[in-house]
């Protein structure tokens, strides 16, 4: 049952709470929990002066934006209009704080702003929708669609829009770049033939990408009512992160150990029970290695993508609020860019513990 | 007729300045039931000639024909053990005998293939790890396993690569009784290659030494008469096996040696001196040769 759960942490990579199951076990309890200090409290430690380090240079950076408004309004306006500035910006008034690092006790205050919103904006969804409901179910019999909730996305709206779009980057990714590594690696030929093609598109920036299918979706999509800006974000997503899957596969393929060919050989396996059961299985761990890059590039170039494409998510939340310049505007960004960092990490994770079920020990 | 005859067959690698030739003339044929041991120091080409015997390369010039049939590529009627084990370790040990089972008997039912499997596993005495992974097997059982494989395919003749090379000597005297025993059991036609002489005494009904290469060729054969079972303990006091294992091990030797002085080229060496490290330091230099 222990080494059951500890075998299960380690592959979800929660490998560190080992020694603290060991110690709560009664073994061992003083050595083990030794180790789970060790190996816990210092990367909680280095959390806190990450955050006490980030509070001292922001408090420095608010002085400084702060001594320079006061400056500016002594030489433009005078010194009476240098003190009432002085006087706003300690009263904590909102018109004149400085615009700047937001400091951690400001980010949480946003963060709590948004959850707030997320709050009263899907309580307002749940009333729209039983206003709604008999209408709908009437337009429904007419045959006709539902109406829709149309008002702004909460904080977390825009999160699940964001992981949409990138399961279906990734997706796409997936069912492209799997297929043709499978088919580039098994023939040399082939690699040869469309390894200058790779080589050079793989470098080509997000931002290129998006245009590119920007160009192809527009002429190819003329339906209105199709969610464009969706389909353009997605696709630019899927094209920019599936090359490391695509050389991966290829590679994994082209690189089976001879021996398992060998064994393939000599008992007469056919084309199509050759590649699933003797080279898929043989590559996938080279195949998931580039599944989880591809995971981690699709996150990554997601913001930047929606950031461009006006598409709703995480990238046009930030670009809004950059825009928007309201007092907490700063704080706002911050909280997403942790939320992408740490969506991100779980992702990762995620994809890790795929890797771990899916792959073989070598023998 | 010999189920399997290899006439005049020779190979080799490579082309222009870099060809080498590899083996040479090679003629062997192999009744059915024998039990045939290839010795030969390494990089003869023993892995060659088994590898044209199941099919995996083609000879250059000659034949290698199975029923009076020439081999045009691999089959399940010839079972490989490699020297490598070649398990997939991705499969447990089960399903590693059945990828090959399901290849084989295609036809067979479930229940019949499951019976099949498990009683080549107990006939290697790996009951007990047939749901195991090769990761954690050691070397000696995942050779079993690997044997198992080869067997359950039910081949007409069985092809051993130095299948016991990789293991240590107590392992190794273990497994080479248990192959011989299952062989004994349905008289299978076997080929094993080798670089140990006690192996092939122990094992086969011939002995075959391969000259060392380039240009390696079968030397003249050497029967093994002993009766079976053989157990090694007491073929090692019998003086036959001694006279037997030192002339085999002579004719190797000779071979060999007749190889060395073939190869006795001398190599001009380029006159370097060594370059001392206090001289190769940079602004040093000056000072030294100044200072002399």
């Amino acid at each position: 049952m222990k080494e059951k759960t500890i075998r299960t942490l380690k592959s979800i990579g929660l490998g560190f709470l080992e020694p603290l199951i060991r110690a709560v076990s009664g073994e061992e309890p003083k050595k083990n929990l030794g180790t789970f200090v060790k190996g816990t409290m210092f990367p909680i430690a280095s959390i806190f002066l990450f955050i006490a380090i980030w509070h001292f240079s922001a408090t420095a950076l608010f002085n400084k934006e702060a001594n320079v408004k006061i400056e500016k309004a002594r030489t433009e306006q005078g010194e009476e209009a240098a003190l009432a500035m002085k006087a706003c910006i300690v009263s904590g008034d909102v018109s004149c704080q400085p615009n700047t690092l937001p400091s951690p006790v400001q980010v949480l205050a946003a963060y709590k702003t948004l959850w707030r919103d997320h709050v009263e904006i899907s309580q307002k969804k749940d009333e729209f929708k039983e206003k709604v409901a008999s209408t709908n179910a009437k337009r429904a019999d007419q045959g006709l669609g539902p109406i829709k909730y149309t008002g702004r996305p909460s904080f977390l709206d825009q999160i699940i829009t964001s992981l949409k779009t990138v399961a279906a980057g990734f997706l796409l990714a997936l069912l492209v770049a799997v297929p043709i590594g499978i088919i580039i690696g098994l023939s040399d030929t082939l690699r040869n033939s469309f390894n200058w093609l790779i080589q050079i598109l793989k470098p080509v920036s997000p931002v290129v990408w998006l245009l590119l299918v920007f160009m192809i979706v527009k002429t190819v999509i003329t339906d209105p009512n199709m969610d464009k800006s969706f389909i353009i974000s997605f696709i630019s997503v899927g094209l920019c992160a599936m090359w490391a899957t695509l050389i991966n596969t290829s590679m994994g393929v082209s690189s089976v150990d001879k021996d398992y060919i060998n064994v393939s050989k000599v008992l007469n396996l056919s084309i199509g029970q050759n590649i699933f059961k003797i080279i898929l299985p043989a590559s996938f761990p080279l195949i998931f290695t580039g599944l989880r890059i591809t995971v981690s590039v699709a996150w990554m170039v997601l913001i930047a993508i929606e950031l461009l494409a006006q598409s709703p998510g995480l990238g046009s939340f930030v670009w809004e609020e950059f825009q928007n310049g309201a007092n907490d505007s700063n704080a706002k960004i911050i909280v997403a860019m942790f939320i992408i960092g740490i969506i991100g990490f779980l992702l990762d994770r995620i994809m890790l513990t795929v890797q771990n079920l899916m792959t073989f020990k070598k023998a | 007729m010999a189920l399997l005859e290899i006439k005049n067959v020779s190979k080799s690698y490579g082309s222009g300045s870099s060809k080498v030739d590899v083996l040479t003339d090679i003629n062997l044929s192999v009744n059915e039931g024998e039990f045939v041991a290839i010795v030969g120091f390494s990089g003869s080409g023993k892995t060659t000639l088994i590898n044209m015997i199941s099919g995996l390369q083609f000879p250059d010039k000659g034949v290698v024909l199975l029923h009076g049939n020439p081999i045009t590529g691999p089959g399940p009627d010839r079972g490989v053990i490699f020297q490598n084990y070649s398990l997939l370790p991705w499969l447990t040990v089960y399903k590693n005998i059945k990828l090959a089972v399901d290849e084989v008997f295609p036809k067979m039912t479930r229940k019949d293939k499951d019976k099949h499997i498990k009683k080549y596993i107990a006939m290697v005495n790996l009951s007990h790890a047939i749901e195991k992974m090769p990761s954690e097997l050691s070397g000696g059982m995942r050779q079993r396993v690997s044997v198992a494989r080869a067997l359950a395919m039910d081949p007409e003749v069985l092809l051993m690569d130095e299948p016991l090379s990789a293991l240590d000597a107590l392992t190794r005297g273990t497994l080479q009784e248990e192959i011989v025993k299952i062989w004994s059991q349905d008289k299978k036609t076997a080929i094993l290659i080798t670089n140990d002489v006690d192996e092939g005494i122990l094992m086969a009904d011939r002995i075959i030494p391969l000259t060392p290469g380039p240009n390696a060729t079968l030397g003249p054969e050497f029967k093994i008469n002993f009766e079976r079972p053989r157990i090694l303990t007491e073929i090692n006091r019998d003086p036959e096996y001694k006279r037997l294992r030192n002339e085999i091990l002579d004719y190797l030797m000779e071979v060999g040696a007749t190889r060395r002085q073939v190869s006795d080229q001398k190599y001009l060496l380029p006159n370097i001196q060594p370059t001392l490290p206090s001289k190769s330091l940079f602004g040093k230099r000056k000072k030294l040769v100044s200072n002399s």
